[in-house]
């Protein structure tokens, strides 16, 4: 991609509250493009919080109040010209639990493409091309090009959450946010996932909020360390985990709480 | 072993009390759950036994004849066919579109909360005051007259706020997961409610409307201050016998009418005509049922 900022999103002095509860405090990062990074933080910590300002999707969920600045790919998201539709069709969330539609498989990947353009423009060939993409991206079209038309709230878990990845594609995201994509899941499940995301690496930012910090050491190239709505430590994740450079971050590794 | 101490395992008396209390109290429970059946049998049995006389097809589709003492209750029946739809048409769209307002777009603010409170109040307006409502807003202030309309739209200011709280209801169950779905692929709030939001909760929104039959078809106060009639003549069997403006009858009015007002109707007459209004609402109670059973089976999450 021919993207002059190295950071595909980086925040400045980030506050943000509920009501009256500041759940981020003065939150400043920059996330590289193209890596995987692991957001790890004992409950409570605002890692979930900071995942859902990327797509400023946490309006929906009451009353927020946010300062401070976010930019994606150097535009920032709360300048007055940012189209909520467009800024959330680029950046798309994956979340804890799988939440496939209870619609048809066929129809979870193409809704967004249903959502973002007239019926006029969209024949019928371009969204069998666009499903067959985005489930071979995913590697579930194999097992399900033959059951296209199944209900997808009957799929394995497994399959939902790739089928929930897959949902995100025919968007063209730059940014696919994960909020603990695997805690619903069985070993092969997370296993699955996790190569997916390697797989996906480069083409795609990844940012993922874990309580497994096993998961975010083997999975994420680079890992931020949350603590009660400070962000503490940002590091290349071998050196967060064997290197950690703040007390609280060493503690917290240690497993001492959390 | 001492021979007065008792074997491992075996009641004491504390537990054959406990025991004991145990029995009363599930047949005390069983009872009163039983209990509910009692009446609806006794109601049903006797309208029955009572109506038996006059419980044909005729009966249904014949009009009132001798001063209504004998005859059928086609222009009532048709006339609560009318009351019900034209009630039920004007109190769903609103209704259901508002619920869909409260509960997807409007914030917890000042404003929200005073609607919730009409919503709340409204539904324990007793029905009396609802027809004096609608006396004096629709028959006079809108020059509706004594007329179909009037009274339906009586009926739809009564039935009105239950709608809009079992569609709320409905729109709330829908789970949360499905918006964050939408949402985070950048669709708007129309959209998710198009998309997934109304598909996913039509069941629970209809067997609300549905269920309003009841009341509507029930109610006489509201309809007799504002459009019903004790008598009026039309041809057997016609369907569209009232226009909106004309008043009519109506089965809840007319079993008040034949069973207080007019000497000398043969007995079995008020009886058939509470088993014609029990067994619609029934009707459409079942269908409401069957509506939902199908629907649900269909989804499923």
């Amino acid at each position: 991609m021919s993207d002059p900022v190295p950071y595909a999103i980086t925040t400045q002095d980030l506050n943000l509250w509920y009501a009256r509860f500041q759940a981020l405090i003065r939150v400043t990062t920059r996330i590289k493009h193209g890596l995987i990074t692991s957001l790890i933080g004992p409950s409570g910590c605002g890692k979930t919080t900071l995942l859902r300002c990327f797509n400023r999707v946490n309006e929906r969920y009451g009353y927020v109040t946010t300062t401070g600045e976010i930019k994606l790919h150097g535009k920032n998201i709360y300048d007055p010209d940012v189209s909520l539709v467009e800024l959330r069709k680029s950046v798309g969330m994956v979340f804890q639990r799988p939440n496939p539609l209870p619609i048809s498989v066929y129809e979870n990947v193409v809704f967004g493409m249903r959502i973002h353009h007239a019926r006029a423009q969209l024949s019928r060939a371009r969204l069998d091309e666009a499903v067959e993409k985005a489930l071979t991206e995913v590697g579930l079209w194999n097992d399900l090009k033959d059951r296209l038309g199944m209900k997808a709230t009957g799929l394995l878990l497994e399959q939902q959450q790739k089928l929930c990845i897959a949902r995100l594609l025919p968007l063209k995201p730059e940014i696919i946010l994960m909020d603990e994509p695997c805690s619903a899941l069985d070993v092969e499940g997370t296993r699955a996932i996790e190569e997916l995301m390697f797989a996906m690496k480069g083409r795609y930012t990844i940012v993922i909020v874990t309580h497994n910090m096993a998961q975010a050491r083997r999975a994420s190239d680079e890992c931020i360390f949350m603590l009660m709505g400070e962000l503490i430590e940002h590091n290349r994740t071998e050196e967060l985990f064997l290197n950690p450079h703040n007390p609280k971050t060493a503690e917290y590794i240690e497993g001492r709480y959390g | 072993m001492k021979p007065d101490t008792p074997a491992l395992f075996t009641e004491t008396a504390l537990v054959r009390r406990k025991y004991r209390q145990e029995t009363v109290a599930k047949w005390v429970f069983f009872v009163m759950a039983a209990a509910m059946i009692i009446p609806l049998l006794l109601i049903v049995g006797y309208l029955m036994v009572k109506a038996a006389p006059s419980l044909t097809l005729g009966f249904l589709l014949d009009v009132p004849v001798r001063g209504m003492t004998e005859g059928g209750i086609w222009p009532a029946f048709v006339g609560t066919i009318y009351l019900v739809f034209i009630s039920l048409a004007i109190s769903a769209p609103i209704g259901i579109l508002a619920a869909v307002y409260l509960n997807e777009y409007a914030r917890d603010n000042w404003f929200n909360r005073v609607i919730n409170l009409a919503v709340i109040n409204l539904a324990g307006v007793p029905s009396i005051v609802h027809a004096l409502f609608g006396l004096g807003a629709f028959v006079y202030a809108a020059r509706f007259g004594y007329s179909i309309l009037s009274a339906s739209l009586t009926l739809a200011i009564m039935t009105l706020p239950v709608i809009v709280a079992s569609t709320r209801e409905a729109l709330a169950s829908v789970p949360r997961s499905f918006r964050e779905a939408c949402w985070n692929v950048g669709a708007t709030r129309w959209q998710t409610i198009r998309a997934v939001v109304l598909p996913n909760s039509i069941s629970g929104i209809l067997t609300g409307v549905i269920l309003q039959v009841s009341r509507a078809a029930g109610e006489t106060a509201p309809i007799m201050f504002t459009g019903a009639v004790f008598y009026k003549a039309i041809e057997k069997g016609d369907l569209f016998a009232y226009g909106l403006h004309e008043q009519c009858m109506a089965l809840s009015m007319h079993l008040y009418t034949i069973s207080t007002q007019v000497p000398g109707v043969k007995e079995s007459i008020p009886y058939a005509t509470a088993v014609v209004l029990l067994g619609s609402v029934l009707l459409v109670n079942a269908a409401a049922i069957a509506l939902r059973v199908y629907m649900r089976s269909r989804t499923k999450w």
